[in-house]
């Protein structure tokens, strides 16, 4: 069969676990925040580059987002990915996933021919697994959610994925669009030289806007996004407290007292 | 808002009959013909090829005071609609009492007509029936199908799935089709008084927000709700719905996925999200040793060990014995937290817990902020005796 065309969509995240929250104004703050490749594409990278070293072919990693969202790009490159395209655009911003999943589509599109598009699961920043589905109903093709195998052979996709009760053993024809979840693979580390070369001049990395994808800016960023945040806030957890105290054996037997009253136990 | 065929541009192929929900299309000397009981929901627009087919209607204009009554789509599991879809309806009839207007629940599926009385005595008014051999349960995309036409045809205001594996990865394409915002999990639902949008509450950020999101202008709005948070209403016993039959018309495309087997032995099912009683480790279990000992706790108890992202990664636990926000999301009757500072990550998935305990060493672990009883004592010094005690007291008897 013909060299596999792969696409990968990745996506620049604040590091979540390090977000902090003003006590005063219940908003995040944003200073010092680490940017971080979200967790789940480095295994979509890693499946999609496995499966160009098998069959041959190339692996395209695509990222929307503002101009340092370049930096994850790089490090797809540095992973062993053949080229990229960072889509920014001012006409992009305050997208929701129905925006996000017609600027990645309109880009995928543009770029032709593809086999496969791969991307993580879900990202830690806004956990709505939303993207990989709606990509897939944009372009049209089949689509297999939480994958941990993924084989091609004579032209379909056979995977295995992770349902509620067991997992599943799928087969679809390509072209198609797969999402991984951890369990897929382990990442390979960043081979130096190539990620030394992502910020040479000459780099595979090409930037992108609302034109260069063909996009109606009616349906791209703010003014695409049908969802829109009415207000934040805190979660708040008020709950009395018991505070048990004493020696570890004493605290045991009123823990087991106190969830015998409860019927817990 | 209208739909017209554009006669230059259509080439008599056909296509568009199948797509049309209400047959509403009909071959006049060779080329397609809008009749009178079209209802303008454009399904056929981009089934033609040609692009003959046009509509005045975008995302934007549509008028929204068309769209009535408040939908769940029902989600079964081995024939029976399952529990979170009875938690949707329970909050669904608060929406739709809100607003004034009907609960209906979309029971899609093969030979499904036996769960309508149960959907009746949850709360729903209306039953839309979707009945065809291809709606097996897990075929996602011939659901899709059915539930987008239904959607087009039906007009209503508000969509609610399930938050399940399956509700997550169909809403969102039903969403794209029709080209409607979507909020994924949300854990609360409102009808704001004065604009009588829907309110979805999520959390965001990880979980150290919440946001309130709505879509002011599009509709219907749709959330994914998340199973175990909202209360499903007691049944009422002989409670009556209408029954509504509705054509289904799957296409060849919709059929593109094969599921070739399902493979149980190789994947030992933890039903962390149905467990009574968790005891669940983080950093602070330090070793895969360790959570030997959170398991003989546990098996004294009955409950199932889950623990951190941290324990996960480290190799302690499979992946799938994760909770939190990007594992699973649980709700036991007692949660005991060992060695688990209990950062938002984590606490978003276990919040649900009706009674927490928290076993740490570090007095300002916000994990202690959410429990109930709080030891503040080194993990390892506690738990056997929290054996002895339970043995003890078993003994007595």
């Amino acid at each position: 069969m013909a060299q596999l065309d792969i696409k990968v969509l990745i996506k620049q995240v604040p590091n979540t676990a390090e977000v902090k929250i003003d006590p005063h104004t219940g908003t995040l703050m944003r200073e010092g925040m680490e940017s971080i490749i979200n967790p789940d594409d480095l295994h979509a990278i890693e499946a999609a580059l496995r499966l160009r070293d098998a069959h041959g072919g190339k692996v395209t990693a695509i990222s929307m987002g503002p101009p340092q969202a370049v930096d994850v790009l790089r490090e797809a490159l540095g992973m062993g990915a053949d080229e990229c395209f960072l889509l920014t655009d001012r006409a992009f911003a305050g997208a929701d996933t129905l925006a996000t999943s017609y600027t990645l589509g309109k880009c995928i599109q543009r770029l032709g021919r593809f086999d496969l598009v791969i991307a993580g699961h879900q990202a830690i920043d806004g956990d709505t697994a939303q993207i990989g589905p709606q990509v897939a109903e944009f372009l049209d093709v089949p689509q297999v959610i939480r994958a941990i195998t993924l084989e091609i052979k004579d032209n379909e996709l056979l995977a295995e994925r992770t349902a509620e009760e067991c997992t599943e053993v799928v087969k679809c024809p390509l072209p198609a669009l797969v999402t991984v979840t951890k369990e897929a693979n382990d990442p390979r580390y960043l081979f130096i030289p190539l990620l030394m070369a992502a910020f040479e001049a000459e780099a595979p990395v090409k930037v992108w806007g609302s034109k260069d994808i063909g996009a109606d800016e009616a349906s791209t960023g703010l003014k695409g996004s049908p969802t829109k945040v009415q207000r934040t806030f805190t979660p708040s957890h008020k709950k009395k407290i018991e505070k048990l105290t004493g020696a570890p054996a004493d605290m045991a037997r009123t823990l087991v007292d106190r969830l015998r009253e409860r019927r817990v136990l | 808002m209208a739909i017209w065929i554009e006669k230059s541009e259509c080439i008599g192929c056909e296509s568009c009959l199948e797509a049309c929900p209400v047959g509403a299309i009909s071959m006049r000397d060779g080329l397609a013909f809008i009749e009178e009981r079209c209802t303008s929901c454009g399904a056929c627009v981009e089934s033609c090829a040609q692009g003959a087919i046009n509509s005045d209607a975008s995302a934007g204009d549509a008028d929204i005071s068309e769209f009535k009554d408040v939908w769940v789509v029902a989600e079964t599991m081995h024939g029976n609609v399952r529990s979170c879809t009875m938690e949707i309806l329970g909050c669904g009839r608060a929406l739709a009492d809100a607003l004034g207007q009907r609960l209906c629940v979309v029971l899609a599926g093969k030979g499904v007509s036996s769960q309508t009385e149960a959907m009746a005595e949850n709360g729903a008014d209306v039953v839309y029936l979707l009945e065809n051999n291809r709606l097996e349960e897990g075929r996602m995309l011939p659901h899709a199908r059915a539930i987008s036409d239904a959607i087009r045809e039906r007009k209503p205001a508000v969509v609610l799935f399930a938050a399940t594996p399956f509700g997550r990865e169909m809403a969102p394409r039903v969403s794209r089709r029709l080209g409607v915002g979507l909020t994924a999990d949300c854990t609360g639902l409102d009808i704001d008084p004065e604009t009588k949008n829907l309110l979805q509450t999520r959390p965001a950020w990880g979980g150290n927000l919440m946001a309130t999101i709505i879509s002011p202008d599009t509709r219907p709005q749709m959330s994914t709700v998340r199973p175990g948070v909202m209360k499903a209403l007691p049944p009422e016993p002989g409670r009556k719905a209408e029954i509504m039959h509705l054509k289904v018309n799957i296409r060849p495309e919709d059929q593109r996925l094969d599921i070739l087997k399902l493979k149980k032995e190789s994947y030992k099912h933890v039903n962390l999200t149905d467990a009574r009683i968790i005891v669940s480790g983080g950093h602070g279990v330090g070793s895969k040793e360790g959570f030997g000992l959170l398991e003989e706790l546990a098996g004294l108890l009955g409950a199932e060990v889950a623990g951190t992202r941290i324990a996960v990664e480290e190799g302690w636990l499979t992946p799938d014995r994760q909770v939190g926000q990007t594992g699973k999301s649980v709700c036991p009757e007692l949660y005991i937290a060992c060695g688990i500072s209990g950062a938002i990550q984590h606490s978003a998935g276990m919040l649900g817990s009706k009674t927490i305990v928290a076993i740490n060493t570090d007095p300002a672990a916000p994990i202690f902020a959410i429990a109930d009883f709080a030891i503040n004592e080194d993990l390892f010094k506690v738990i056997p005796e929290l054996i002895d005690a339970l043995k003890v007291r078993g003994d007595e008897k």
